[in-house]
C-alpha cells in the first residue's frame, strides 16, 4: 500500500504534449481575443491572482495596524479606507470569481463532453468587464478608496461621506455584470451541452455546486445592480429614496444590498465545496456517499439562500416579526451545508485515504468551515446575534468560512487541476508544507478573534482597549505565517511550469472525463464527442480502462 | 504504467460535419445552437426581471407609505398619454410576434414591414414620453435641486390638474414633500424602461437592414426570435408600470 | 468514443415547428387593447380597496397573455416554463419578503 496515488509518466521519455490549447496559436491577441473557454480562465487565474495579492497587502496593513490598541500607523479614515477596500477586492474581485472563473471556466465544458462553453464571446466578454472593473477599483482605490465598509451602508454612504463611493459602485456594479454573464454561461452549458449519456445524476458534482452558485448568480446580481444605480443616484441627484429627511428609508437600500450578498457568499462557497467533493471522492478512491443528497443540498442552499438575507439586519431596525421569520430561516438553511459535510465524512470512511496537497487543503476546507458553519448558528439565532453583531465574532466567522473554507477549497482545486491545465506536476513536498503552514497561520490569525469577538472588541475600528491587544498580537502573527503559506504556491508553482515533472494524462487516477483526454487539453478539448456510459466517481470503470488501454502514439 | 488516452479517430476527426455556416463550431447540431441561445436570452430575462424587481420594491414601500402624496402625483400625469404609450406599446408587440412569424414562413417583405411597424410604433412611444417628460421638466417635477411641491400644497396653482380633479385637497407640506419621491420612482422606473427601449429601437433598425438583405428569411430565425423575447419583455414591464404610475386613483 | 448527433427530443421538435397563427396573435392583441381600456375604465370608478387589486389582476392577465402566446412559452419546453417560473418567483420573494418587514412594523413590540 503505497501512501501517494500520483502515477507519473516514464519521465525520460515523456514529453507534453506537442499540440494542446496552449501552443495552438502564439502572441498576444491568441490570448485578447481568445474564444476558447481554458484561455480565459488561464487570463482569469492570473487577474485573479493579482487582485488576491492587493486585497492580501490590505489586509497586512489592517493587522499591522491593529498590532497596537492605539491607532498609531495610519489615520482612523486611513484604516476605514484600507478595510472597505480589503473586503471590495477580495469579495468581488477575488472570492466570487475565484472557482467558477478558473477551474469552472476551465472545466466545465469538460468536465460535461463539450468542446466549449455555449457562449465563448459572452465568456471574453465577463473576463474584459471583470478588468474594467477590477481597473476602476483599483483607481479608485489609489485615488482615495472609500471608507463605508464593503456594505456601503446608507445613510453613511450617501450623505456623510465624501469619498469615491461613486466610482467603487461603478466598478462593483460592472464586475456583478461580469458575474452574471459567466453565470448565465454556465446554466446554458450544463442544461444544453452535456455529452450523450451525460444525464445530470451522472455529472460530477462539481457541475451541480457550480450550477447552484449560477442560479444564484444569475437571480441575485441584477438586486445589487439596481441597490447600486439607487445609491448613486441619491448621492448625485439627491431623491430622497435613502434619505429620511425626504421620507425615504435607509433600510431599503439594505435590504436590496443584502438581498444580493446573502445569496453572494453561497455563490463563493458552492463552487469551493464542488472542488472538494472531487478531491475528497479521489484522494479516498471512494464514490461520494450520498450522490443525490450532495446535488440535491447545493440546489437547496441557492434556493433557501435567497430567503434569509435580513439576518445581516438583525439590529438596523426591521420588525421583530421579521427578525423572527428570518431567524427561523436561518437556521433552516444551514442543514444542507451539513450535509455535505456528513457525506464527504462518510465517503472517507474506509476509504483508501492519501494524503497528496489537494487532500490537505479539503481536509482543512472540512474542520474550518465546519468551525464557520457552526458559528453561523450562532449568529443566525437573533438573541445572540444581538450580542455578537459589528464585532470581531462576526470577523472571525466569515473569514473562517471564506479564507478557511473557500480560499483552501480553491487552493486546493488549483493544486488538483494543475497537472491537467499545466502538463505539468508542482513539487509535492514543499506544496504539503505550504499547505500546513497556511493552517497554522490561519487558525493562529482568526481563532483569537472569536475570543475577541465575544469578550467585545468592535469590527472597523482602528483603535480599541489595551486589554485586547495580546489576542491582536497572536492574530497579526499569524496573518504573517498565513502570508508566507500564501506566497509559496505562487513561487512554486511558477517555477513547475518550467521545471515540474510532466504530469500525464492522469497523474491522480481520477475518473473525470477530463482525465482521460492529454494534460494540457487540445483546444476542442474532445476531437470527438465523448458517450457516457458509466456512473459519476465509478473507479471499477476506471480499472477496466487501465486494462484495455492503448498505448498513444507520439 | 501509462495512462489512458483518448483515441483520436485520424479521419473522422478531418471530416467536416456538414454544418451550416452560422452554426459554431462548439455546437454539434444547428438545433442545440438554437436551443441554448434561446435559453440564453431567457436567463437574461431573469436578470431583467430582477434588475426592475428593485425598483418595484421600492414603489410598492413608499406608495403604501404615502399613498396621498402618490395620488396627487399621479394625477399630475396624463391618462391620455399614458393610455397611447399602452396602446402603441402593445400593437408594436403584436408587430413583432408578427414580425418572427414572417421569419418562420421566409416571408422577407412581411418581416421587413412588421420591424418597420414595430420600431415606429417604438419612437413614437419615446415620442410621448418626451412630451411628457418636458412637461415635468415646465412643472418643476423632476426631482432633485429644482424639485417644487406648489401643485400639491396649493392646487389651485395649478389649473390643468385642477380642473380635472376639483376634488383633490391640497396637502400638508409634509406629505407635500413626498411627492418627490413618486416622481424620484416615476422618473427611475420609466426611465429605465425608456433605456430599454432606445437600445430595443437600435437594434430594430440593424435588423430591419439585416432583413432586407435576407439574411432571416433563410430559415434562420433565432435572432428575429430572440429579440422578440426581450420586445415582449419591454412590454411586460409597462404593463405594470402603466396601472402603479398613472391609475393610482383616478376618481 | 464515437461522434453522435444530438437527438431531438420530442419538445424540442415541438418547438422548432410549432408556429403560431397570426390569428391567435390578432385575438391576444384584442384582449390585451380590451384589458388597457378595462383598466383604465375601473380606475374611473370607487372600489375601495379593491382598485389596486383588480388594476394588479388586469395586469398580471395581461402579462400572462404576452408571456404564453406572443413569447411562445406556451408551446416552449418544460424546462423554459420553468425558468419563467424561477424567474417570477424570486421576483415574488423579493418584493414579499422586504414588504413583509414594512408591513410588520407598525405592529410594534410583541
Amino acid at each position: 500500500m503505497s501512501d501517494t496515488i500520483v502515477v507519473l509518466p516514464d519521465q525520460s521519455t515523456a514529453r507534453i504534449p506537442k499540440m494542446n490549447y496552449l501552443s495552438k496559436e502564439n502572441g498576444l491577441l491568441s490570448w485578447l481575443l481568445t474564444g476558447d473557454h481554458k484561455r480565459i480562465a488561464i487570463l482569469y487565474l492570473i487577474s485573479i491572482s493579482f487582485f488576491f495579492f492587493i486585497g492580501g497587502a490590505l489586509a497586512g496593513l489592517i493587522r499591522l495596524e491593529l498590532l497596537t490598541p492605539q491607532s498609531d500607523l495610519m489615520a482612523t479614515d486611513t484604516y476605514n479606507k484600507v478595510f472597505s477596500m480589503h473586503g471590495i477586492i477580495m469579495i468581488f474581485f477575488f472570492l466570487v470569481p475565484s472557482v467558477p472563473a478558473t477551474i469552472g471556466n476551465f472545466f466545465i465544458p469538460m468536465m460535461i463532453g463539450a468542446k466549449d462553453l455555449a457562449l465563448p464571446k459572452i465568456n471574453l466578454l465577463s473576463w474584459y468587464l471583470y478588468m474594467a472593473a477590477g481597473m476602476l477599483a483599483l483607481y479608485t482605490m489609489m485615488s482615495g478608496g472609500v471608507d463605508t465598509g464593503w456594505t456601503f451602508t446608507t445613510p453613511l454612504s450617501t450623505h456623510y461621506v465624501n469619498t469615491h463611493v461613486l466610482t467603487t459602485g461603478m466598478a462593483v456594479f460592472i464586475a456583478g455584470f461580469s458575474s452574471i454573464f459567466t453565470g448565465l454561461n454556465f446554466i446554458v452549458t450544463i442544461h444544453k451541452m452535456r455529452a450523450p449519456g451525460m444525464t445530470w445524476f451522472r455529472l460530477p458534482l462539481f457541475v451541480w455546486s457550480n450550477y447552484a452558485a449560477s442560479i444564484l448568480m444569475v437571480l441575485g446580481t441584477p438586486v445589487l445592480a439596481i441597490a447600486i444605480v439607487l445609491l448613486a443616484l441619491e448621492r448625485t441627484v439627491g431623491i430622497g429614496v435613502f434619505d429620511p429627511t425626504k421620507g425615504g428609508d435607509p433600510l431599503l437600500f439594505q435590504h436590496l444590498f443584502w438581498f444580493y450578498s446573502h445569496p453572494a457568499v453561497y455563490i463563493m462557497i458552492l463552487p469551493g465545496m464542488g472542488v472538494i467533493s472531487e478531491v475528497v471522492s479521489t484522494f479516498s478512491r471512494k464514490r461520494v456517499f450520498g450522490y443525490t443528497a450532495v446535488a440535491f443540498s447545493s440546489v437547496a442552499i441557492a434556493v433557501f439562500g435567497f430567503f434569509v438575507w435580513a439576518h445581516h439586519m438583525f439590529i438596523m431596525g426591521i420588525s421583530n416579526y421579521a427578525v423572527l421569520v428570518f431567524s427561523l430561516l436561518t437556521m433552516l438553511v444551514a442543514v444542507p451545508s451539513a450535509i455535505k459535510i456528513f457525506n464527504w465524512a462518510f465517503t472517507l470512511y474506509k476509504g483508501s485515504i492519501t494524503f497528496e496537497t489537494p487532500m490537505l487543503y479539503a481536509f482543512g476546507f472540512m474542520g474550518l468551515f465546519t468551525i464557520g458553519g457552526m458559528t453561523g448558528v450562532f449568529l443566525g439565532a437573533s438573541g445572540t446575534d444581538i450580542h455578537l453583531t459589528e464585532t470581531y465574532f462576526i470577523v472571525a466567522h466569515f473569514h473562517f468560512v471564506m479564507v478557511g473554507g473557500m480560499l483552501m477549497a480553491f487552493l486546493a482545486g488549483i493544486h488538483f487541476w494543475w497537472p491537467k491545465m499545466t502538463g505539468r506536476m508542482y513539487p509535492e513536498k514543499i506544496s504539503q508544507l505550504a499547505a500546513v503552514v497556511t493552517f497554522i497561520g490561519f487558525n493562529l490569525t482568526f481563532f483569537p478573534q472569536f475570543i475577541l469577538g465575544t469578550l467585545g472588541m468592535p469590527r472597523r475600528y482602528a483603535s480599541y482597549p489595551p486589554e485586547f491587544q495580546v489576542l491582536n498580537v497572536f492574530s497579526t502573527a499569524g496573518a504573517t505565517i498565513l502570508g508566507v503559506g500564501y506566497l509559496l504556491p505562487v513561487l512554486y508553482l511558477t517555477w513547475s511550469l518550467k521545471y515540474g515533472a510532466i504530469a500525464g494524462n492522469n497523474p491522480w487516477q481520477a475518473t473525470g472525463l477530463e482525465w482521460q483526454v492529454q494534460s494540457p487539453p487540445l483546444t476542442e478539448n474532445y476531437p470527438e464527442i465523448p458517450i457516457m456510459d458509466h456512473e459519476a466517481y465509478d473507479y471499477d470503470w476506471l480499472e477496466r480502462q487501465k486494462e484495455k488501454e492503448v498505448a498513444s502514439v507520439g | 504504467m501509462s495512462d489512458s488516452t483518448a483515441v483520436a479517430h485520424g479521419a473522422a476527426a478531418d471530416a467536416h460535419h456538414e454544418h451550416p455556416p452560422y452554426q459554431r463550431h462548439h455546437f454539434e447540431t444547428i438545433a442545440q445552437q438554437n436551443d441554448a441561445t434561446n435559453f440564453a436570452m431567457w436567463l437574461f430575462l431573469l436578470t431583467e426581471i430582477m434588475f426592475f424587481g428593485g425598483l418595484f420594491t421600492a414603489y410598492l414601500i413608499y406608495r403604501n407609505w404615502y399613498y396621498p402624496a402618490f395620488v396627487a402625483s399621479s394625477h399630475q400625469l396624463d391618462i391620455f398619454w399614458g393610455s397611447l404609450n399602452t396602446l402603441l406599446l402593445i400593437t408594436s408587440s403584436f408587430t413583432m410576434a408578427m414580425g418572427v412569424w414572417c421569419a418562420e414562413l421566409r416571408k422577407k417583405s412581411g418581416l421587413v414591414l412588421c420591424l418597420v411597424l414595430t420600431f415606429i410604433l417604438g419612437l413614437g412611444f419615446l415620442g410621448v414620453k418626451t412630451v411628457e417628460y418636458r412637461e415635468k421638466w415646465e412643472k418643476h417635477h423632476i426631482p432633485g435641486l429644482h424639485f417644487s411641491v406648489q401643485s400639491f400644497v396649493n392646487p389651485a396653482s395649478d389649473p390643468e390638474v385642477h380642473d380635472k380633479y376639483p376634488n383633490d385637497q391640497p396637502l400638508s407640506m409634509d406629505m407635500a414633500r413626498h411627492t418627490e419621491l413618486y416622481f424620484f420612482l416615476y422618473f427611475a422606473m420609466t426611465g429605465m424602461h425608456a433605456v430599454h427601449m432606445i437600445i430595443g429601437i437600435a437594434i430594430l433598425g440593424f435588423m430591419i437592414l439585416r432583413a432586407q438583405a435576407g439574411a432571416y428569411t433563410t430559415g434562420h430565425v433565432t435572432f428575429v426570435e430572440n429579440f422578440g423575447l426581450y420586445w415582449h419583455f419591454v412590454d411586460i414591464v409597462w404593463i405594470f408600470l402603466f396601472p402603479l404610475l398613472y391609475l393610482i386613483s383616478r376618481h | 468514443m464515437t461522434v453522435n448527433q444530438h437527438e431531438e427530443t420530442p419538445e424540442e421538435h415541438e418547438q422548432h415547428h410549432h408556429i403560431v397563427s397570426p390569428k391567435i396573435y390578432l385575438i391576444i392583441l384584442l384582449s390585451l387593447l380590451v384589458g388597457t381600456a378595462a383598466t383604465v375604465w375601473a380606475s374611473f370608478i370607487d372600489l375601495g380597496p379593491f382598485n389596486p387589486i383588480i388594476a394588479l389582476a388586469i395586469a398580471c392577465t395581461k402579462a400572462v397573455l404576452v408571456v404564453l402566446f406572443f413569447m411562445h412559452v406556451k408551446y416552449s419546453s418544460k424546462l423554459t416554463k420553468l425558468t419563467v417560473g424561477a424567474g417570477f418567483f424570486t421576483f415574488l420573494v423579493l418584493i414579499g419578503m422586504t414588504l413583509a418587514d414594512y408591513f410588520t412594523r407598525a405592529w410594534g413590540r410583541w
